[in-house]
């Protein structure tokens, strides 16, 4: 596919790989060159892709010990859509963070940060955006059981615990 | 007779507690506490249709000044936090009314890991609206309800029980 060998030539180092899925064109790079890559890709002079759309994770822990980042890159000449996805080891996810290359990667990388752990290299603010400061984990891997609370208040049960009667009564 | 004439001659008996409880039923200023899809609901029961104006009640944008709380959506435990200051922060008498599935029992959303399953386990609960969202007319329903409620209120007595309607 010309995609994919044209990113061979200019970054042989991220090894891409162009297969497509459900119509859509899918790209898949080294979590190395993923920076050079896509600087690659914004600046291509024919056909730049100078939109990223969307920045999110995939938990492939189970299957592949892996987490993956996804991309959805668009052209704005030309209407073309590519998404590009990278993988970086469950045990250190780490990556470059594109947000020298595209200003919509600041918030995307924050929240792939806050809701898997990934963390973005070179990202000028890397916080939680979603979540509270104190949460530990990150609630998005599978990991994480979905039954786990962290409140930042005292709870409790009003029915087997009801609220003390001067709370409710007049005083 | 007619009634503009005679209304100033007249003398009416009541009981110091039940005219107390009438003037603040009378007059409840709800705090503006929408938190999802509910509000939108909460905002078209102040609205003209089903105007809450008519049983006194005004929205206000501060807790300092508000004697009623309409939790109205899902509260995350990240709010949950505010809504305890919140309502720290109402001056006493203060109410709640739980608008809504999610701030009932966490609704749809109880499994998640960031919500707050139940605005009861923070703050104590006056009145309860079922429904997702409540129409008007419900929570027209659950704020009457809770007039019915102050009005058995024994304030000026120590310790008295609470009867409710
Ligand atoms: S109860 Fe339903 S309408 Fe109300 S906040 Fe929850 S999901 Fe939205």
């Amino acid at each position: 596919m010309a995609l994919s060998k044209e990113l061979r030539e200019a970054v042989p180092a991220a090894e891409a790989v162009v297969s497509t899925n459900a119509g859509g064109e899918v790209l898949k790079i080294r979590a190395g060159a993923a920076f050079d890559a896509m600087t690659y890709l914004r600046n291509r002079t024919d056909e730049p892709f100078n939109q990223l759309m969307d920045l999110t994770c995939v938990d492939r822990v189970a299957t592949d010990r892996i987490f993956e980042v996804v991309y959805q890159l668009r052209s704005l000449d030309t209407g073309r859509r590519l998404m590009v996805k990278a993988s970086v080891a469950q045990d250190d996810p780490r990556i470059a963070s594109v947000a020298s290359i595209w200003k919509s990667a600041n918030w995307g990388e924050r929240e792939a940060y806050d809701m898997f752990g990934v963390c973005f290299e070179g990202h000028p603010d890397l916080r939680r955006i979603l979540l509270y400061e104190e949460f530990e984990g990150h609630p998005l891997r599978k990991s994480y059981s979905y039954l786990k609370r962290q409140p930042l208040v005292e709870e409790r049960d009003p029915i087997a615990n009801p609220w003390p009667a001067k709370d409710l009564e007049p005083r | 007779m007619s009634l503009i004439n005679s209304v100033p001659e007249m003398v009416l008996t009541s009981k110091v507690d039940a005219m107390l409880n009438w003037t603040r039923k009378s007059s409840l200023w709800y705090m503006l506490f929408g938190l999802a899809c509910c509000a939108i609901e909460m905002m078209q029961t102040g609205g003209p249709r089903s105007d809450l104006d008519r049983f006194g009640m005004a929205p206000r944008a501060t807790p300092r000044v508000s004697d009623l709380m309409i939790v109205a959506g899902t509260l995350t435990l990240k709010m949950a936090l505010r809504t305890k200051v919140l309502y720290d922060q109402m001056p006493d008498p203060k109410y709640v009314v739980s608008m809504g599935s999610c701030s009932n029992c966490g609704g749809l959303f109880q499994l998640a890991y960031s919500v707050c399953d139940g605005v009861d386990k923070i703050i104590p609960v006056d009145v309860y609206v079922p429904g997702c969202p409540p129409r008007p007319e419900a929570l027209t329903e659950g704020l009457i309800l809770l007039q019915d409620k102050m009005m058995n209120e024994k304030w000026l007595t120590r310790s008295a029980p609470l009867t409710v309607a």
